[in-house]
């Protein structure tokens, strides 16, 4: 067996990373591309992401409305774009290596040279955009509704806020892909229980600070609560009503964002490696 | 240098007394398995294949080909022996491996619906990092070589069962592989599908020199038609393996034939069994038509037979010497499938 042993990795890897990162790119674009043209090909996607969502505003507003307190309705209406972000990572990130495995993709990116993560990026990437498209949809509706005035404190800390909610929320899913697959039934049950009062506490229709300290802070983990906390402020200034001030949720998002991407790197190594394991990578029937 | 250029002569596949147990953790139902039951489902699996190989696994259901594929294509651990592609440990080189290979299993239903077939072909292609341009001048070539030049801008979830196979294996040869796994690909074709897929597979190997195929099937004219060399598993052992002819002539203990007779004749069968070297002979008389099967120790007594019909008078209108089929060769090692069921069907 002489010729077998040769010590691994240093002769194959080498200064290829640059090779790594143009395979990793195209994989991301690749695994995107279904995503976004999905969402154009798909036509009741638009009653079920966007007309729901508008109506679920509208009901929001006109109760602050009703309670006098109509310059809370940019609240809801902001609540009710970013929703759109959640429900995504929820059902089309969080489920979804689940999904690929039972029609035999999940083997077939496994065993694509790249990384699964680049597989996630994708995912999150595609998702991303098809539900930006969505979100901005539900702002303008819900804007010309309730003729909502934006006040525009800071654009680049608006944008960053953004970005670094999106990433966090994302690797989020993607940790939670990765989860899923393992112990997916568990997790399913978990998600059915705590997805309402989750979506509540998150203030995606008021204030987080209404909440208290405690369960702001606990709520915090999921990014989306920061992030919209920190882009009402930056869009609402006159509101006040702010959880922490915007530098300590931006710290705090970067902290997320790093923590939610290492431990998807780390579970999906993990996973792929029990799967291997035990032999759950692939369904039975073949 | 690259992994490959180390070892030239690496044989394409190599494993050395692989075995794979699945074994369920007990106390957690999750994954769908009972609990505390294990399966050995390869049981010392020693196999090598060159280069250039058309190599077949034949086995019952259950008989441990899929799990076999899996491990080489690093998706699956063994739990002991090593298991080698191209000459790289499954265990260790998991990305260089993958470089190398593609799969295509039967019934398989990657991908997205929604996706146009060429779209969807371009998407695999992208994990392999292949150019957008390479890509699609390769789907091209592929789709036309498999007869879906017209689908390419199909939905795929618009597919037969048919389509979509041929459009798998198009797939998996987006990405140029060296080593190609196919896991049953006909099963649910219909004779034209399985054709082109085979004859397809067929002018792969063979447009260039080194491309090696690993193939299961539950076909056994599949595997007599296309195999170089086939390996009968059986309860995750090798019961036997070589190529098919070899395979046949090892079951066959006597030559045999069978000869057309222009008329009947009932001493003929007596004056043959006096013949030196026959070991038997039948006479069967079908709608007029007179044949008779005979076995010789050894194929050179077949003249001796044949002078021994014409001096009784007979006149030979045909002769053909009987080849035993693959399907003897593996009805005779594996036997019949209802003796030991349990084994073979799996318990979740
Ligand atoms: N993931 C798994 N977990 C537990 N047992 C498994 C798993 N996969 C396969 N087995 C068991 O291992 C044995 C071999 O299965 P395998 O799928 O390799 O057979 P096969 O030869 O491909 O059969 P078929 O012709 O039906 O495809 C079977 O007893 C099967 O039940
Ligand atoms: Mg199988």
């Amino acid at each position: 067996m002489d010729m077998m042993d040769i010590s691994p990795n240093q002769h194959v890897e080498g200064s290829q990373w640059r090779e790594t990162l143009r395979l990793g790119w195209r994989t991301l674009i690749g695994r995107a591309y279904p995503r976004i043209v999905s969402a154009a090909r798909e036509p009741d996607w638009v009653f079920y992401e966007v007309a729901l969502p508008v109506l679920q505003v509208i009901a929001f507003g006109f109760v602050y409305k009703s309670l006098g307190r109509p310059q809370y309705t940019g609240f809801v209406v902001l609540g009710g774009a970013m929703l759109a972000f959640w429900t995504n990572v929820l059902w089309s990130m969080a489920g979804q290596l689940h999904w690929e495995r039972q029609t035999g993709n999940l083997e077939l990116y496994l065993m694509a040279p790249s990384s699964m993560l680049w597989i996630l990026a994708g995912m999150a990437f595609g998702g991303m955009v098809a539900t930006l498209f969505r979100s901005i949809v539900i702002l303008l509706i819900g804007s010309l509704i309730f003729g909502v005035t934006y006040q525009i404190v800071s654009a680049p800390l608006l944008i960053l806020i953004f970005i670094l909610t999106m990433v966090a929320l994302y690797g989020l899913g993607s940790m939670l892909a990765s989860l899923y697959l393992m112990y997916n039934r568990e997790v399913w049950a978990i998600q059915e229980v705590v997805q309402d009062p989750v979506s509540l506490v998150t203030g995606f229709y008021f204030p987080v600070r209404a909440l208290g300290g405690v369960i702001g802070g606990l709520a915090s983990v999921i990014p989306l609560t920061l992030g919209l906390d920190g882009m009402r402020q930056m869009l609402f200034p006159q509101l006040g009503q702010s959880f922490l001030p915007p530098g300590i949720e931006i710290a705090i998002l970067c902290g997320l964002a790093l923590l939610f991407l290492v431990g998807a790197s780390w579970s999906l190594k993990y996973i792929e490696k029990m799967a291997k394991i035990e032999g759950r990578l692939s369904l039975k029937w073949q | 240098m690259t992994a490959t250029q180390l070892y030239p002569g690496a044989p394409a596949i190599q494993t050395i007394d692989v075995r794979r147990v699945y074994k369920s953790r007990s106390g957690f139902t999750f994954g769908g398995q009972k609990a505390g039951k294990s399966v050995t489902a390869l049981d010392g699996v020693s196999l090598t294949i060159q280069k250039g190989e058309l190599f077949g696994l034949l086995g019952r259901n259950g008989a441990g080909k899929t799990t076999l594929i899996k491990i080489l294509t690093t998706l699956l651990s063994p739990t002991s022996g090593e298991a080698y592609v191209d000459g790289l440990d499954v265990n260790k080189y998991v990305i260089p491996i993958r470089k190398k290979i593609a799969m295509v299993s039967g019934g398989e239903q990657s991908g997205y619906g929604i996706l146009t077939v060429r779209e969807q072909l371009w998407m695999f292609a992208q994990f392999y990092g292949v150019t957008s341009q390479a890509a699609h001048k390769k789907i091209d070539q592929l789709l036309e070589a498999v007869g879906l030049g017209d689908q390419a801008n199909q939905k795929v979830y618009a597919l037969s069962t048919g389509m979509r196979q041929r459009m798998n294996l198009c797939r998996a040869l987006v990405s140029d592989p060296e080593i190609l796994f196919l896991d049953e690909p006909t099963v649910g074709l219909d004779v034209e599908a399985s054709r082109i897929v085979r004859d397809y597979v067929r002018s792969w190997m063979q447009e260039k020199p080194g491309r090696t195929v690993l193939l299961t099937t539950h076909y056994m004219f599949e595997a007599d038609e296309l195999c170089d060399r086939v390996a009968i598993i059986n309860h995750g052992q090798i019961v036997a393996q070589g190529e098919t002819d070899d395979l046949k002539k090892g079951l066959q203990e006597h030559a045999r034939f069978q000869f057309e007779l222009s008329e009947w004749a009932p001493a003929f069968e007596e004056e043959l069994k006096q013949s030196r070297g026959v070991v038997s002979a039948q006479t069967m008389n079908k709608k007029g038509k007179v044949s008779v099967q005979i076995a010789l120790e050894n194929e050179e007594y077949i003249t001796s037979a044949m002078q021994t019909i014409s001096s009784a008078g007979g006149h030979v209108l045909t002769l053909r010497r009987i080849e035993p089929t693959l399907e003897e060769v593996f009805m005779r090692l594996v036997g019949n499938s209802d003796e030991d069921k349990a084994a073979g069907e799996d318990e979740v």
